[in-house]
């Protein structure tokens, strides 16, 4: 079971380099989704002790909307914006690649050291949720295009309910299915606000946006 | 068989072998695009056929510009004689061989970037800039990569890393990503298809060959035939990194030759599925192989 869990581990950090990497709206998307679909099956490989229909459950109500649901709403709200396929970046490429790595040593460094009640979760686990949520984090800090952002926002809420996966020994479903519908909420409204952000502004410029405020600028 | 001879026979499988490589990865492009494409053997005579012509140096020129093609060459050599095989240990195995290992490759590029700045001819500076500027992202990539699989292994030489668990050992993943950094070390330093066209004479975007463009005869195939030893260098550590663990010799000589075949099939493959690089996308998969080795480090280094 360990090396299955190292191996989903060690993709989920990939999907973040992935996210950081890439240019294309289509591919960033892709990645979340990616991470939507591991999110979705760690729970399965991970806890093991609680009963299996509620695995199951919250493994296919979590796979179903992060790794399936999510992106087709992203990919409509895509669609009909008829968002620019650049992810329009402040900080290059490159150089997001190069604060990813930094980030993951960061997220090694408290992870590894952060006191966790309950000895049976993974040694990785914390560590990759704290990068998850980093990137998340920095990604909408430094993309322009308020769809990327919506999508970064996606990756942090996958980095929080990681690490929930550390933290809580049995969490109740409840909450589980709770943070699943707060995210599924939290995209639907984020999809809707961007198509009508853009029917009145022609343009999901979140740099620009800022424009509207009172002040003259 | 003792264990210098067999280091000896590996070594001089490698230098006699070593341009076939680029063949098999030539030959498989060629039958991907329904071509016959040229003999197998083609790198043998066109090194053969260099050596026999004599070289033209510019008036500009100075020793440093011949030296370097030899140099160059010298310098893979060497690096093929650090590398090994097996468990056994290769000829020049000591403690820490893997920085000479991959120092020499730094020598190479510093000997071919010298010569090509030694031309006097701006056009082969911006070539050697471009080399200069992608090994800088590259270097790091190997390093980590040798370091994360030196962690595991817990000795700086090549031998003792190369003969650890390998991929089966349940630390498989640090192991793939390091490998798959190394791969793109490979690519990179080889000039093959996502980051220079082996193929490409467009000179704006040519960064190993317009560097050597001012060489010709016997310097250009010591060139030719050090870049051959190079791919089989890299190559070589791949396999190495990937092979499964056998304790004979025999099975580590055949599945090094397997290995090499394996790696001149794949560069083929990939280099008739995907397009090279644009020229400034090129550092950003440099950088991404190098996260891939910094992942792998941390991964060795965590338990």
């Amino acid at each position: 079971m360990t090396v299955w869990v190292e191996g989903f581990l060690v993709v989920l950090v990939l999907t973040n380099l992935w996210l950081l990497g890439s240019s294309r709206l289509l591919s960033c998307i892709a990645a979340v989704s990616v991470q939507g679909v591991l999110m979705g099956l760690l729970p399965l490989v991970i806890r093991i002790d609680a009963p299996l229909w509620r695995l199951l459950l919250q493994a296919g109500a979590s796979l179903g909307l992060k790794g399936i649901i999510f992106p087709i709403l992203l990919l409509r709200a895509v669609r009909s914006v008829d968002a620019r396929r650049e992810v329009e970046p402040l900080v290059g490429y490159s150089a997001s690649l190069l604060i990813g790595v930094v980030l993951l040593v960061v997220s090694l460094y408290t992870g590894l050291r952060l006191p966790i009640p309950g000895g049976a979760t993974p040694v990785l686990l914390v560590p990759a949720a704290l990068f998850t949520a980093l990137t998340g984090l920095f990604v909408i800090v430094g993309r322009r295009s308020a769809i990327v952002q919506a999508l970064a926002y996606l990756a942090m809420e996958n980095g929080i309910a990681a690490f929930g996966m550390a933290l809580a020994e049995q969490e109740p479903l409840l909450v589980e299915m709770g943070t699943l519908l707060d995210a599924f909420v939290a995209v639907f409204v984020m999809g809707i606000t961007i198509f009508h952000i853009n029917r009145e502004f022609d343009h999901i410029d979140s740099e620009r946006l800022s424009s509207l405020k009172d002040t003259p600028q | 068989m003792g264990t210098a001879g067999i280091s000896v026979l590996q070594l001089a499988l490698s230098l006699v072998l070593a341009p076939l490589v680029p063949g098999i990865a030539n030959r498989v492009k060629a039958v991907v695009a329904g071509r016959r494409g040229q003999p197998l053997l083609q790198a043998y005579h066109d090194i053969a056929k260099l050596l026999l012509k004599g070289s033209v140096y510019s008036r500009t020129t100075t020793w440093v510009f011949r030296a370097g093609p030899a140099l160059g060459c010298a310098a893979a050599m060497v690096a093929l004689a650090v590398l090994p095989w097996g468990a056994d240990a290769s000829l020049l195995s000591f403690e820490g061989d893997l920085i000479l290992f991959a120092g020499l490759f730094g020598l190479m590029r510093f000997l071919t970037i010298l010569s090509a700045l030694d031309t006097g001819s701006a056009f082969e500076g911006m070539g050697a800039s471009r080399e200069a500027w992608f090994s800088a992202l590259a270097e790091p990539a190997l390093l980590l990569a040798l370091a994360s699989l030196a962690g595991k292994a817990q000795s700086l030489s090549l031998a003792a890393v190369l003969a650890g668990p390998g991929i089966g050992g349940g630390r498989g993943a640090a192991v793939l990503l390091a490998a798959g950094a190394v791969f793109i070390v490979f690519l990179s330093e080889n000039a093959r298809i996502p980051v220079d066209d082996p193929a490409t004479h467009l000179e704006l975007t040519m960064i190993h060959e317009v560097m050597v463009l001012d060489h010709s005869g016997v310097d250009l195939a010591y060139i030719q035939y050090g870049s051959t030893l190079k791919l089989w260098a890299l190559g070589g550590l791949i396999v190495g990194i990937l092979r499964p663990r056998t304790g004979q010799w025999m099975a580590d000589c055949a599945i090094g030759l397997g290995g090499m075949l394996c790696v001149g099939i794949a560069t083929g493959a990939l280099e008739s599925f995907i397009a090279r690089l644009r020229l400034a996308r090129v550092p950003q998969l440099l950088v991404a192989g190098g996260a891939m080795a910094a992942l792998a480090l941390a991964l060795s280094l965590v338990r």
